[in-house]
């Protein structure tokens, strides 16, 4: 700002000494209207722009000055010698009160006041008028009411057809009620004509809105400012907010009679039929069904505002041992299972009034299932609170500084996920506080606090639940993993790697044990063991981890595990189902292509090669397999292969079952699932079929 | 991309005064002293919005508003009034010229951003 009173400063100099010179002149040919002119703007510039830099005491003295040239201006007063050396003497004054530094005293109120006065003396007296007087900025501070009340407003917008004429565009006025609160719109085209006879450039539509807001209704009229005339506004208060009413919200009938969209009359005689009130109204053509919907906006728009101040006042919690709510949990599996099957059925038999109950039997059960889910969503918080006395102790016991934050606890988690997830996060955090925080005079040496920080956070990610464990540790140490790496023979000795190749070594199956890690700066216990856990319900395991600054762990987990979105696929007659969240696109595999690739087991996907695993082989299927197969290519942890199919069906959104104690060390299966014509299709395990495959390969080497 | 106003004031310090505050908020500002000026800097550029004084030499604002709701380009073009007049006369006889809405100097900046906000969307 105080660059900006500069450039008013210098402005002020520039104009007061034009305005000498045109006062100079102007009293040798008092009659120049160009002068008047001249002398009137410069005037009314040092008063506009004064107010806006903070020189309110400018704006006030030129203000009277003005007003004189104003009537100059008109021909009500004459240009003496007189006014020229009060104007002149003016000029003075301003310049001294423009130099005062701001809030000083000003330069010399009594000089001011004179001329003032003088000025003052000249105008006739009903022109002085003191709504003139311009209003300090502090008053222009738009006041908001109550901050807690929440009040609802119906707001009817109906612009004018001219409306766009000045330049005006109704959505962002739309737009900035939705800033104030939660806003309902309703737009009605009723009046919009026959295309033949549509002005386009003319305004049709006029629209309703429900406004819940804790802003004042000067708030509201405020975003109208500019179109008040050249539309009818009308604001109305209808819900209060504070009270708790605990009738139900007025009736359509009344709501419409209220707005004066129907006669009472019309609503009595309406009132004796049966049906929906609003769909007998529109029936009747006495109102339009937009208006009928706006009605119902609003209803709905206020009772839900008073259900969610009714629950909020009312909320409990109800106990329930968790095998009820698995036994739940199990039925409505079943029932999403026989849902599917219905609907077979009923599409196969082509019968109309089955194909009804069966889409309404589906909405039910998707709900009901959605619902069923919901409940066995727990808040990640409880396992994270017993983490911290872990830290605690952990820290002291190695004589680290450790300060663990949590955050994200309300995130919830299905309860099964979060059961299986104590370990690996036990895991995670105590290799960040064992290997990651350094101790603290090594800290204090590489310029960072003694305490070290572990954060805990969690948070949703579409289908997904992201955890992460961050340090600000060491780093994992690069060279060391690598060095690792080459004698377990994972890597050759001349590989160049980027570092996140290199960190995810950490991640592979008997990449180290808790045996041989104390001879490695870095870190690695037991990694892979969280890595394989995490994979067995379908999350996978991301670092990041930058040498000194240190590293972070992310975890993505799916939401639930009962039920899976999967790729329903066939080989030979049977189903199998791969879940969706690993399958990147689905490529043909032809004869042809295969005899290229000479045997080996790779396809070229948009110059990537990628392999796969043949399932038929895996599974040992005998029967004859189709002449164009279909590779279902899954990526894991940035690695992508290919699974050969015979065909693919399609999603398919399905619940586990376990397979049961016979089937248990079944190796890449990890349930199955029954399909809505009763059979069984199983649920491959990718992790572990890759695994195997990559086993079956070092048996052949 | 962003928008482009055009600003019209003879003072220069409130021509600053906008420009500053428009241009930290995004916007590109073209400066114009009267509306003479105004109607020569908008050839070859599209505006999307005017901010004019109402009281300038040459061209006064009125005379402004008119001129550009003359060309077809700009018939639909907010354009905004910056007036210390609180006289509703001169207010009526923007409105009449064909302005979209008015701010009354003086103005806080924050006041301009909610206005050129509530207009361009």
């Amino acid at each position: 700002m105080d660059e900006n009173r500069q450039a008013y400063r210098e402005e002020v100099h520039e104009l007061l000494g034009d305005l000498e010179d045109a006062l100079i002149e102007l009293e040798q040919t008092p009659d120049e209207r160009d002068l008047i002119d001249r002398v009137f703007r410069a005037m009314h510039t040092i008063k506009g722009s004064g107010a806006m830099f903070g020189f309110e005491d400018i704006a006030a003295f030129t203000h009277t000055i003005e007003t004189v040239y104003d009537l100059i201006r008109e021909g009500i007063l004459g240009v003496t010698p007189e006014l020229i050396s009060l104007t002149l003497a003016s000029c003075d004054q301003i310049k001294a009160m423009v130099e005062e530094p701001q809030g000083g005293e000003s330069a010399d109120t009594s000089k001011a006041q004179e001329i003032t006065d003088a000025f003052k003396a000249m105008i006739p007296a009903e022109d002085e008028n003191p709504a003139m007087v311009p209003a300090p900025a502090d008053d222009l501070k738009k006041e908001i009411q109550d901050n807690t009340a929440q009040i609802t407003y119906r707001i009817r917008f109906r612009p004018h057809t001219d409306i766009f004429a000045n330049g005006t565009n109704p959505i962002p006025l739309l737009n900035e009620l939705k800033y104030l609160g939660d806003a309902h719109v309703i737009c009605h085209l009723n009046n919009l004509p026959e295309l033949t006879d549509m002005d386009p450039e003319a305004c049709y539509a006029n629209w309703d809105i429900i406004l819940t807001t804790n802003h004042d209704v000067n708030a509201i009229r405020d975003v109208f400012i500019f179109v008040e005339d050249l539309s009818d506004i009308d604001i109305t208060k209808i819900d209060e907010g504070s009270e708790i009413d605990q009738d139900d919200y007025k009736r359509i009938g009344e709501i419409l009679f209220e707005r004066g969209d129907i006669k009472l009359n019309d609503l009595e005689l309406m009132l004796n039929r049966q049906k929906r009130f609003g769909e007998i109204l529109i029936e009747s053509g006495k109102v339009n069904r937009s208006v009928v919907q706006s009605a119902l906006a609003e209803q709905e728009h206020v009772r839900n505002l008073r259900k969610k101040r009714m629950v909020q006042d009312t909320t409990t919690n109800i106990r329930v041992p968790s095998h009820k709510l698995d036994a739940m949990v199990n039925l409505v599996g079943e029932m999403v299972t026989m849902q599917a099957r219905l609907t077979q059925i009923a599409h196969q038999k082509n019968d109309p009034d089955l194909i009804l109950v069966s889409e309404e039997v589906e909405r039910l059960t998707a709900e009901l299932r959605d619902n069923a889910m919901g409940i066995r969503m727990l808040p990640i918080g409880t396992t994270f609170a017993k983490f911290k006395r872990m830290v605690r102790d952990l820290s002291t016991e190695l004589g680290k500084e450790v300060d663990f934050i949590t955050q994200g606890e309300e995130t919830e988690l299905d309860k099964t996920v979060i059961e299986k997830l104590g370990d690996p996060l036990v895991h995670i955090i105590r290799n960040s506080i064992d290997h990651g925080i350094e101790l603290p005079q090594k800290r204090k040496a590489a310029g960072k606090p003694p305490q070290g920080t572990i954060e805990l956070r969690a948070e949703h990610s579409g289908a997904n639940v992201l955890i992460s464990v961050h340090d600000d540790g060491a780093g994992l140490d690069t060279d060391a993993i690598f060095k690792k790496a080459v004698e377990k023979g994972l890597a050759s000795p001349d590989a160049s790697l980027t570092d996140k190749e290199i960190h995810e070594f950490i991640l592979a199956p008997g990449f180290s044990t808790a045996k041989n890690v104390s001879s490695v700066s870095g870190r690695g216990v037991g990694m892979d063991v969280v890595t394989s856990s995490i994979e067995s319900f379908g999350g996978s395991v991301e670092i990041r981890s930058v040498r000194g600054n240190g590293t972070t762990i992310t975890l993505k987990l799916p939401l639930t595990l009962a039920i899976i979105d999967g790729l329903l696929v066939t080989l030979g007659d049977d189903l199998y189902v791969i879940p969706l969240g690993s399958v990147v696109e689905c490529v043909e595999l032809t004869k042809k292509e295969r005899k290229r690739a000479h045997g080996r087991h790779v396809t070229k996907v948009r110059d990537d090669l990628v392999p796969y695993i043949y399932l038929r082989e895996v599974f040992s299927l005998g029967s004859p397999k189709p002449a164009i197969e279909q590779i279902v290519i899954t990526q894991i942890n940035e690695r992508r292969i290919g699974f050969v199919v015979d065909k693919v069906i399609g999603e398919y959104q399905t619940v586990i079952k376990n397979l049961g104690k016979l089937f248990k060390n079944i190796d890449g299966v990890s349930g199955a699932t029954i399909m809505g014509d009763g059979t069984v299709a199983l649920i491959l395990d990718i992790t572990r079929l890759i695994v195997h495959a990559e086993d079956e390969d070092c048996r052949i080497a | 991309m962003a928008r482009n106003i055009l600003s019209v004031d003879d003072s220069a310090s409130i021509r600053q005064l906008v420009s500053f505050t428009l241009k930290k908020e995004g916007y590109e500002v073209i400066e114009a002293v009267d509306g003479k000026d105004a109607l020569a800097k908008i050839q070859g550029v599209c505006v999307d919005l005017v901010l004019t004084d109402l009281n300038m030499p040459n061209l006064d604002g009125i005379g402004l508003i008119k001129a550009l709701r003359a060309i077809s380009s700009y018939r639909f073009t907010p354009i905004v009034m910056l007036t210390t007049e609180s006289h509703t006369d001169k207010k009526e006889a923007g409105k009449q010229a064909g302005a979209t809405g008015w701010i009354v100097k003086p103005f806080k900046p924050e006041q301009l951003i909610s206005v050129v906000k509530r207009l361009l969307g």
